[in-house]
Order: C-alpha cells, then structure tokens, then sequence
C-alpha cells in the first residue's frame, strides 16, 4: 500500500501571540513551530497501515525552507520518503494549496491519500476535499475509525450527535480527525535516520490565490472575572449572579 | 447576480437551527446587494413545502426544493453536484453554508467543482459587488483574521451560534429543482448511521453546557455533571480530552482543540485546569464559570464566575439551587 500524508507546519497553540508590524500576520518571534495537531494523527495512522500490510509512507509539505523541520519530524516517525512543495509562503486559500498538492499526487500512484480534518492555524478544513475533486477521487471527511479491505475501506465520521458508517473504493482521499490513533513520539532510531533522509524540493505550482487575509487581531480580551467564593457556601450567591447580573437563567 | 443561495441544512426532515442562522446572515448580505435569498432544501417528497413557512419567516424569498429518494440523509457527492449546479446557473453572487460536520464536508466540494474559493468557518460577513469580506477565528481562536474573497459565486460556511436567526417574514415560493446527480451513483455510500447519545442536546445546540475535567476522578462521578445539567433543563454534557482518552466520556463529548468547538450561552467547567487546548473549543462561551479546588487552575483567568473548593461539595449544591431557580 503506498501511502501519501500531506502535512502543514504551524505555530504551536501554546505560545503567546502577537500580531506582526503587517498588521496581518503572527509575530514570528518566539514561536516554535510543529506538525499541526490532526496531520500528526494522519501519519501514525498512514505508518499504522503499513505496519500492518506492507507499503510506503511518503509525506507533502508545502511551504518555505522552514518546513523541512516537520518532513523530518514525520521521518523520524517513520515515513520513507518526504516532498517539500517549495513557496515563499502559505497561501491562506485552501483551493491555492489544494492545486498544488493536486499536481504533485497525481501521478503518485497512491493508494490513500491522507489529510487533517483541518489545518490548527487556518481552521479551514478545505484542502482535503478540494484536493480530492482535483484528482477525481472519493473523499471521506473527519475519519475517526478506519478499516482498509480489498480494495476498499470502511469508516467512521462523527456528525454531530451520530455517526456515520461509509464505504469507499480505493484509491481515495481521506481526513482524519480525533479519536483515531495519536502520534507515535519519534524513537531514538528514527531520529538518527530521519537526518540521513533526502528531502524531495519541487516548486508549489499554486493555484490562484481568492482569499486572503486583510487583516489579523487579537480576540477580544475577556472582561475580567471574579472568584465568587469558597466552597458550598458560595453556590446561593453565583446563582443570584447568573440570574441578575449575567441573565442566563 | 445579486442573489444568495443558501443549503438550508436537515436532519430527520427538520430544518436545524444553523439553517435559521445561515437564512438569516443571507438575508442581511442579500439587502447590502439588493438581491433574493433562495433557501435549497434537500429531502423526499413535500420537503420543500414543510419548510418553507420556517425560512421565509428569516427572510427567504424562495425555496428551491430537490426532492427524491435518497435525499433524506446527507449524501456528500450528489448533493454537491446538486448545489453547485444551482450556484452555476447564474444569478447567485454568493452561496452560504453552515459550517456544521455537514457543511464543512459539502461547502468545499462545492467549491472545487465551481473552480471558486471558500472562507470557511466564518462569524460575520460583509457582502459587496466586488469582494465578500468576513470575520474567522485562527489559530484556535487565538486571533482573528478580517478575510477577503473574490470571485462569484462567493462561498462562505459560518460558524454554528455566531448569527443569532432572526426574523424578516415573507411568504417563500417553492421552486421545485430536480437533483443534478443520483446519489445511488456516489462512491461513497452511507451504510449505517447510528444515533449517539440518547439523542439529547447536541453540544452545537444546547444554550447550557455543563463540562467535567479529570477532577471527578471517576467515570462514574460524571453522576454529578449529568443531574446538573439536567437541573438546567437545556443543558449538555461536555469533557476535557483527559476525560475522553480515559474513556470516562464517549470521545464525541471532548471539547477543545481537537474536539468540538462550542459557543453556549453558559459554560459551567467542573473540575477542569483550563488548558490552551481545552479552552480553544469553549473561550467564545457568553458566560463561564468554573469550579475547581486550586485558586491558580487557569480556567479562573477565563471564567467570569468561579468558585474555589472541592466540586463533590459544589456541585450538588448548585443543582440543587439550579432546580430551585428554574422553580423545579
Ligand atoms: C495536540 C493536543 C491537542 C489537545 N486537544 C485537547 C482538546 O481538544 N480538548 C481538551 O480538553 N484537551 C486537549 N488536550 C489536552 C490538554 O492539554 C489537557 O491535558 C487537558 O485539557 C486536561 O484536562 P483536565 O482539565 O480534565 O485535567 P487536568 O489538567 O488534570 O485538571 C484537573 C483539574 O481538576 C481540579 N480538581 C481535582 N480534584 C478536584 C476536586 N475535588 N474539586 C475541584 N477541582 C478538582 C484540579 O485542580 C485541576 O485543575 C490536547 C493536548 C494536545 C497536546
Ligand atoms: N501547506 C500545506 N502543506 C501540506 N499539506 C497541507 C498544507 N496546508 C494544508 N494541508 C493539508 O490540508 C489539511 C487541511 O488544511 P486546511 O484546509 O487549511 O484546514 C491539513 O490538515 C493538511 O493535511
């Protein structure tokens, strides 16, 4: 089975923001970088697979220099071969990258083309569907469960309150999302192949870029809150608040 | 040109609230271009009639009713063939979406058929003859991008809670429309679908959610947060990851980063530390408090209302006192 991940790099959700002199970007200053959180989720499952039933992993990134870190954090893991798209940036439109993960899996020959269900800094959710339509393939979002048979796979996808039971042919695209298999740490091993690995670069032959982002800020801060009290005794007087002062009983 | 589609979103041939939400975001943008909204509806026979009172009452001119077998549960391939035909009819400046688990798969599929881009999961929109311009949390909510998208038709999925439906009454004239694909063709096929749950509140719906974190120690305390929501009467149950990896709550309860993201009108966080993750799925609550023994857990930099001490205490009081209010 051969296997492609397309995996993003991005900021780490725990550092402290701040938005950039542009006005519509994150400050890169202090930021530590990693593979966004359901791509991680991607991999394992891709490398669980062939595991299991023989096969390749490769893994796509599209974006500048920067991101041969994270190519190498899935070689470390265990994917065999890895493909930097090359761009001076991220294009935020989903149909600008998904053209360029597009040209490069198309004549790949892959089995199983894996996705996140959504990137952790865009949010978007668009590229693994939009990706498949370009490559004609069927497409399965938000797999939480997934078993592979002869030429086929069963999956799960959680849909707010029940869940879905799909078959699909393959090849096919898939994006995968929570509750499926967390990412393995890399070992010891794999770190040390990981750095003897050649990374394929190509150009990101992007599509045309419709969405952009204008401008960037910080939410709102939160009104700051207050501790009502200590211990059972505290309850008759919260619940006078939330009828009184915040009016949502 | 000026016209705004919108897939009116069901479930068991209701309409869901986010198809009141999204009719009525339409109507906002459709009056700022002088156009109609046309609410598409997908399902068996008279499916298109049943809803028309509930969507012209937020402001649908017209329904466009895609009636056949087949049609009653979400079928991804044919139903996109189906929106993105209508869309490519001419006349729609732009198609809306909810960003539901239904509209985040269907939206983009859309799109790529059309050739045209997405703003996707977005909270508000400014509708214009030459750019759609929206609000849309990134990096987990930890900033927030002013988009801007060209082209027609503009297609946006918005945020389940982040437009309040409101009315803007008008009697909607069903246009009937026939399905631009057999969804007996779709490669994908729907084998089973399987109600979670005892189909009580969504967590996307529920004006209250009460969740439970690692302090309750046991699955079988999740007692405590189940009688307080149910003091509430509108409440769901939500829980941490660490209460989900544990199987302590069924992995669709998990809230946060790579969970559910929910916008309730009250959030009561039990016994939870208040990690970036968890916090990313629940910061845009209107209302939080929390509960927890350690005066420095995090949540309490998040929560309007807190209180410090052991939840076994507190929790049983305030469902108490939670009957009592709502005169139970
Ligand atoms: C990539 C990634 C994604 C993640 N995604 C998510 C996500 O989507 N959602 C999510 O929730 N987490 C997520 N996490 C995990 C997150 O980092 C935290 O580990 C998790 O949220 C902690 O859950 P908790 O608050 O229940 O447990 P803890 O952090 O252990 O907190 C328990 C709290 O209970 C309090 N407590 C204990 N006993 C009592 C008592 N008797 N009375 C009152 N208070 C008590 C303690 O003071 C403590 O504050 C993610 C992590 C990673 C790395
Ligand atoms: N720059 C990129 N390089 C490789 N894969 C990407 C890139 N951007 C997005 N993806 C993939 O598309 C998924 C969804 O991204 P998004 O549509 O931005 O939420 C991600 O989880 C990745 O699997």
């Amino acid at each position: 089975m051969k296997i492609a991940v397309c995996i993003k790099r991005v900021p780490d959700t725990e550092m402290r923001f701040a938005i950039a002199a542009d006005g519509k970007s994150l400050d890169q200053a202090g930021l530590k970088f990693d593979i966004s959180d359901f791509d991680g989720y991607a991999v394992e499952v891709a490398l669980r697979l062939t595991e299991k039933d023989g096969g390749e992993v490769a893994v796509i990134c599209l974006g500048p220099d920067g991101v041969q870190e994270t190519i190498r954090k899935a070689f470390s893991m265990g994917a065999a071969r890895g493909v930097q798209l090359k761009a001076d940036a991220i294009p935020f439109d989903g149909s600008a990258i998904a053209a360029a993960l597009a040209a490069e899996l198309r004549e790949g020959g892959y089995d199983l083309v894996l996705f996140g269900r959504q990137a952790t800094d865009s949010g978007n959710g668009t590229v693994g569907p939009m990706t498949a339509h370009l490559l004609g393939l069927p497409c399965v979002t938000a797999v939480s469960h997934l078993e592979l048979g002869a030429g086929r796979g069963t999956a799960h996808r959680e849909l707010e309150g029940i869940a879905e039971v799909v078959e699909f042919p393959l090849p096919a695209v898939l994006t995968i999302d929570e509750g499926i298999a967390r990412p393995r740490l890399p070992s010891l091993k794999g770190i040390m192949a990981a750095k003897k690995k050649t990374i394929d670069v190509r150009p990101a032959q992007l599509g045309e870029a419709r969405l952009t982002v204008e401008t960037m800020a910080l939410p709102p801060e939160r009104a700051a809150g207050r501790i009502v009290g200590e211990g059972p005794d505290a309850v008759p007087e919260l619940v006078r608040l939330l009828k009184t002062e915040a009016k949502v009983l | 040109m000026a016209n705004i589609l919108v897939v009116a979103e069901t479930r068991n041939g209701e309409l869901r609230s986010v198809a009141h939400e999204v009719v009525t975001a339409a109507r906002q943008a459709a009056d700022a271009v002088g156009g109609e909204v046309h609410a598409l509806v997908f399902g068996t026979a008279g499916a298109g009639a049943a809803a028309a009172d509930a969507l012209g009452r937020h402001g649908a001119d017209v329904v466009v009713a895609v009636e056949s077998a087949g049609l009653e549960k979400y079928d991804a391939e044919s139903m996109a063939a189906t929106v993105a035909a209508r869309l490519g009819s001419g006349g729609y400046r732009a198609g809306f979406f909810a960003a539901s688990a239904q509209g985040r798969d269907l939206a983009p599929r859309v799109a790529a058929i059309l050739g045209v881009s997405l703003a996707s999961d977005v909270t508000e929109v400014t509708l214009s003859a030459d750019a759609l311009v929206a609000k849309h949390p990134v990096y987990v909510g930890k900033a927030i991008a002013t988009l801007r998208l060209t082209g027609t038709p503009a297609l946006a999925s918005f945020r389940p809670g982040s437009v309040s439906a409101a009315d803007a009454p008008r009697s909607a004239r069903v246009e009937p429309m026939a399905p631009a694909a057999d969804p007996s063709a779709s490669r994908v096929v729907v084998k089973e679908l399987v109600a979670r749950g005892d189909a009580k509140l969504d967590l996307g719906e529920a004006p209250v959610i009460v969740a439970g974190g690692r302090g309750l120690r046991a699955a079988e305390n999740f007692r405590l947060v189940e009688d307080l929501a149910a003091a509430f009467g509108n409440a769901a149950v939500g829980a941490t990851r660490a209460v989900t990896d544990d199987g302590w709550r069924p992995a669709t309860d998990q809230i946060g980063q790579t969970g559910r993201m929910v916008n309730p009108t009250l959030y009561v966080a039990v016994g939870i530390s208040g990690a970036i993750q968890h916090l990313a799925g629940m910061r845009t609550s209107r209302t939080i408090v929390a509960i927890n023994r350690d005066k420095d857990a995090p949540i309490f930099k998040l929560a309007d209302y807190g209180i410090v001490g052991d939840l076994f205490e507190i929790v049983p009081r305030l469902t108490e006192e939670i009957r009592k209010a709502k005169g139970g």
